[in-house]
């Protein structure tokens, strides 16, 4: 129980939210890089996967590079970041580590996107096709709509793992809650230890939470089903 | 990453092939472990869900939330308690393990047709047996293609534990970035990577070998 009492007196310590090593610094470091990397994320892998979703092209590809992503470990991904960010003279720290995150946020949102497409039931294409829409119109006001719970979910999914990756950044002299974990091992201080996995459980809970109730109010208003006990 | 020096030091490989041996040793056995730890839970959790559907809610919660917690995390969370022990790496890891079994044992189990069940208890076989050589045999696919996605993942969560003194391979890639040694932290994560390669493939030959039935489809 001394623990938990440390851990709560860590917490309530004004001296650590004043300064560069500040809970909230922190935070916002983690956020802003997982963010960006999820942005990425996005920006590469959803128009991929919509289009070979749309086309039905080059399954094999879109369906196995989520399996692929799920072999790579992320220690892996951060180790083979670092001579890379080494490389183009990025350093250490920040670069190293969205870099490595990058990958990660990927295949997720890709096969989900690819999924989702596929998945919208073929006569409201055709339908669309039958009432004038072009492809790219079939695309943004037909699939789109119907496909963006699934698509959401394969970003939930990206966003929660690049957030607990983001936590290794630390081991690479990077900012973000991992600093408080890998610090309170390094100088062997448990309440710093553990206020830091708190934070980042947490926040890895936020996220998937968040997502899940954005993920239901997407479901567009013509299929929305009232939610039935299994 | 030192000036000068080449990514891949050949040399340096050669001359530490028995620590790989180890750390393969060390690698598969806190795979092992914690999958087939992970397993027999994950078999009594289905059966209960099947038994009692309304501990689905539950379990389904529980276990999503541990598999939401980033490992590191629950990692230092058992530090304190269990220490840097191997105790502290497989409550992490079979804690990761159970969503992913279950949701699979689940399904396949709930995916052997109705008219089999039927035909197997007009055929006299008592619940236990019906269990045993009727539903089981049948979600094996199913089953075993959970087992593969959870040992893949475990394999690549095993090098985390690297941190808290355990690792397999997850050493050889924590030790080249703390000594900035890219040779062996490439080593390290293409030896991990190899390893998921190879664990899946022998999961995949068990697979066919254990349901000849599906290889025809």
């Amino acid at each position: 129980m001394t623990l938990l009492a440390d851990v709560l007196r860590w917490f309530t310590d004004p001296a650590h939210y004043r300064g560069g090593d500040a809970v909230q610094t922190r935070l916002v470091e983690h956020l802003e890089l997982s963010g960006l990397a999820v942005l990425v994320g996005v920006l590469v892998a959803l128009p991929i996967g919509l289009w070979l979703g749309h086309t039905g092209r080059l399954a094999f590809i879109a369906v196995n590079v989520a399996n692929i992503g799920r072999a790579v470990p992320s220690l892996a991904l951060l180790a083979l970041a670092l001579p890379i960010a080494f490389a183009l003279g990025l350093g250490l720290g920040f670069w190293p580590t969205f870099l490595a995150l990058i990958p990660l946020a990927i295949p997720p949102i890709l096969t989900n996107a690819y999924v989702a497409v596929r998945n919208v039931d073929r006569d409201a294409t055709e339908a669309a096709r039958g009432m004038g829409l072009s492809e790219s119109g079939i695309l943004r006001r037909v699939e789109l709509p119907l496909a963006l719970p699934l698509i959401l979910a394969g970003i939930r999914t990206a966003s929660v793992n690049v957030v607990a990756t983001a936590t290794l950044g630390a081991l690479v002299a990077g900012g973000g809650l991992g600093r408080y974990i890998v610090d309170g091992l390094g100088l062997q201080e448990y309440d710093r230890l553990f206020a830091g996995a708190l934070l980042v459980a947490l926040l890895a809970i936020a996220v998937e939470v968040s997502f899940g109730v954005l993920e239901r109010a997407a479901i567009s208003p013509g299929i929305r089903v009232e939610p039935r006990a299994l | 990453m030192t000036e000068g020096e080449p990514l891949i030091r050949w040399d340096w490989i050669a001359s530490h092939l028995d620590e790989f041996a180890f750390r393969l040793g060390e690698h598969v056995e806190l795979t092992v472990i914690a999958v087939g730890v992970g397993f027999v839970i994950a078999f009594a959790l289905s059966l209960l869900i099947l038994r009692a559907p309304r501990t689905e809610g539950p379990i389904t919660w529980v276990t999503g939330t541990l598999y939401t917690i980033p490992s590191l995390a629950l990692f230092a969370l058992l530090i304190p308690y269990t220490g840097l022990t191997i105790v502290t790496a497989e409550i992490g890891l079979v804690g990761y393990t159970l969503l992913i079994l279950v949701r699979n044992i689940v399904r396949g189990i709930r995916g052997v047709p109705a008219e089999v069940r039927e035909a197997a208890l007009g055929m006299g076989y008592a619940p236990g047996d019906l269990l045993w050589r009727i539903e089981v045999p049948l979600a094996l696919a199913v089953i075993i293609a959970g087992v593969r996605i959870a040992t893949i993942s475990t394999i690549g969560l095993v090098t985390v534990t690297a941190l808290i003194g355990q690792g397999g391979f997850g050493q050889l890639i924590l030790s080249g970035l703390q000594r900035f040694f890219s040779t062996e932290l490439i080593a390290g994560a293409v030896l991990s990577v190899a390893l998921a390669i190879c664990a899946d493939a022998l999961l995949v030959a068990v697979q066919q070998r254990l349901t000849p039935w599906t290889r025809a489809a």
